[in-house]
């Protein structure tokens, strides 16, 4: 629970925040598709400090049976921080948080896929976090949209990840590691930029609904520059086709 | 919206890219309508044919239809039927019924044991995806020799071409017989030259298909090296 430290300053007597950055600017994100020859489908996104990889294999018959649905395909995410991801060495394997952000992520997933056209079938996310820096969740479901495009499943749209959260009494665009640790609100959300919708929101801390509501706008803000560049890395990896 | 990048003759779209009105026009594959717009829900290109806009994706799994031809690689046997890997999500089912020999309940292993390749076709699929293969028909056969490639099944109606045009040039070319099944299995049989040239071929056109024409793919290694077979 984030409870805010006062006696950490994270905003500056300019106005900007530790790291140089405006209230409502994002830490540069790069893209790129395809960098896994062995996957159906892959992408990395570096984030600020954050690198994620995805990679999608399937759609495949689900296993073991008990999972199946016969009407649509289940999508399995495994989300995993490497050892190596953080200043301290994290212990190897499955844990209660990256449960969760597996769970919270599949489901984000599944609003967006049409897995209605693969009933019976399992279409598996591996979802790596090479470099964490806050914000993992939302660079992983960025990697993983990309991934699924980059491995031709049909969907509705990019799902993006993105986060916004409040430090210092003031709403800012995507928190970095100070800001997430010593902020007072964090507010990841996976947004669809061409409709508009939202297919997963968590808050952790408290916002006023005038603060939820300018978290949201520097959300979708952000959310329609992630996306410009999703459709970027994808035309750049395939483009000048004479198909 | 977000709008396409036009390419050097079609339009590469994403998932969620708006593609054009659809009015007047019907949504093929890879295309969902919504809200008098046509969306892309695939990464591919995008093409209009008979009033009819679709997508021809970069990627795609294979999913079998009544009536494709395929080429099977035994992966399970039973008393009475063998189970095919056809390169889709599920396998095929070929019942001793719709095998080309007269089976006896229990010796489904003599006539093929896991691992052999057949050349079979799909007799039909339901909504749950269950695949029932048929090797009764013209051709249908266990493939005894020869060499199976995989290519993206994307790429497979270009390798034939109009009527299987290019399919008879590259045969011409290599001097090889080539069968293409639907499910992005190709099998070759010839001289070791040939099948060699083949290979290579189509290993080009897996890699690099997406940004070339097979055409171009096969005049630069006809110009190059040439099977001489």
């Amino acid at each position: 629970m984030m409870g805010g430290y006062g006696d950490v300053q994270l905003l500056r007597d300019d106005g900007k925040r530790l790291d140089g950055r405006a209230l409502d600017e994002m830490r540069p994100v790069q893209i790129e598709a395809g960098v896994l020859p062995a996957a159906d489908g892959s992408a990395m996104v570096t984030h600020g400090l954050n690198v994620a990889v995805a990679a999608v294999y399937g759609p495949m018959e689900a296993h073991p049976r008990k999972i199946q649905r016969q009407d649509r395909a289940v999508i399995d995410v495994r989300y995993n921080m490497a050892p190596f991801s953080t200043s301290d060495r994290i212990r190897p394997g499955f844990n209660r948080r990256s449960r969760e952000i597996s769970k919270v992520t599949a489901e984000a997933l599944e609003s967006v896929v049409l897995v209605e056209r693969y009933p019976r079938s399992k279409i598996r996310v591996e979802i790596e976090i090479l470099a964490a820096e806050a914000g993992t969740r939302c660079a992983g479901i960025t990697a993983a949209a990309v991934a699924l495009a980059d491995a031709g499943i049909p969907m509705r749209d990019l799902l993006v990840g993105v986060a916004s959260g409040k430090i210092e009494d003031t709403v800012v665009l995507d928190l970095d590691k100070a800001e997430d640790n010593y902020g007072q609100a964090d507010l990841p959300v996976g947004i669809l930029p061409n409709t508009g919708e939202i297919a997963f929101l968590q808050m952790d801390g408290d916002l006023s609904p005038e603060e939820y509501a300018l978290a949201m706008e520097y959300n979708f803000k952000a959310a329609r520059e992630i996306h410009d560049i999703m459709v970027e890395a994808l035309q750049k990896k395939y483009e000048g086709g004479e198909a | 919206m977000s709008q396409g990048q036009t390419g050097a003759e079609q339009r590469l779209v994403t998932p969620g890219m708006a593609v054009g009105p659809s009015t007047g026009k019907r949504a093929g594959s890879g295309i969902i309508a919504a809200e008098e717009q046509f969306i892309a829900t695939q990464l591919g290109w995008l093409k209009e044919r008979n009033n009819t806009v679709s997508i021809d994706p970069i990627h795609a799994a294979y999913m079998p239809r009544s009536g494709d031809l395929v080429v099977g690689i035994v992966a399970e046997v039973r008393n009475n039927l063998w189970f095919m890997d056809i390169n889709g999500s599920f396998q095929g089912l070929l019942p001793m019924s719709l095998a080309p020999w007269k089976v006896e309940f229990g010796a489904a292993r003599q006539h093929m044991d896991i691992g052999d390749v057949v050349l079979a076709r799909v007799q039909e699929v339901d909504e749950c995806h269950n695949v029932v293969l048929t090797m009764k028909g013209v051709g249908l056969r266990r493939l005894k020799q020869g060499s199976v490639e995989q290519l993206p099944v994307q790429h497979i109606d270009r390798v034939r071409g109009e009527n299987n045009a290019m399919l008879q040039r590259i045969r011409d070319a290599c001097d090889c017989r080539i069968m293409v099944g639907e499910n992005g299995r190709v099998w070759i049989d010839g001289s070791s030259s040939g099948v060699a040239w083949a290979r290579q071929m189509l290993h080009t056109v897996a890699t690099e298909g997406h940004t070339r024409s097979v055409e171009t793919i096969l005049q630069e290694m006809e110009n190059t090296t040439k099977g001489d077979a």
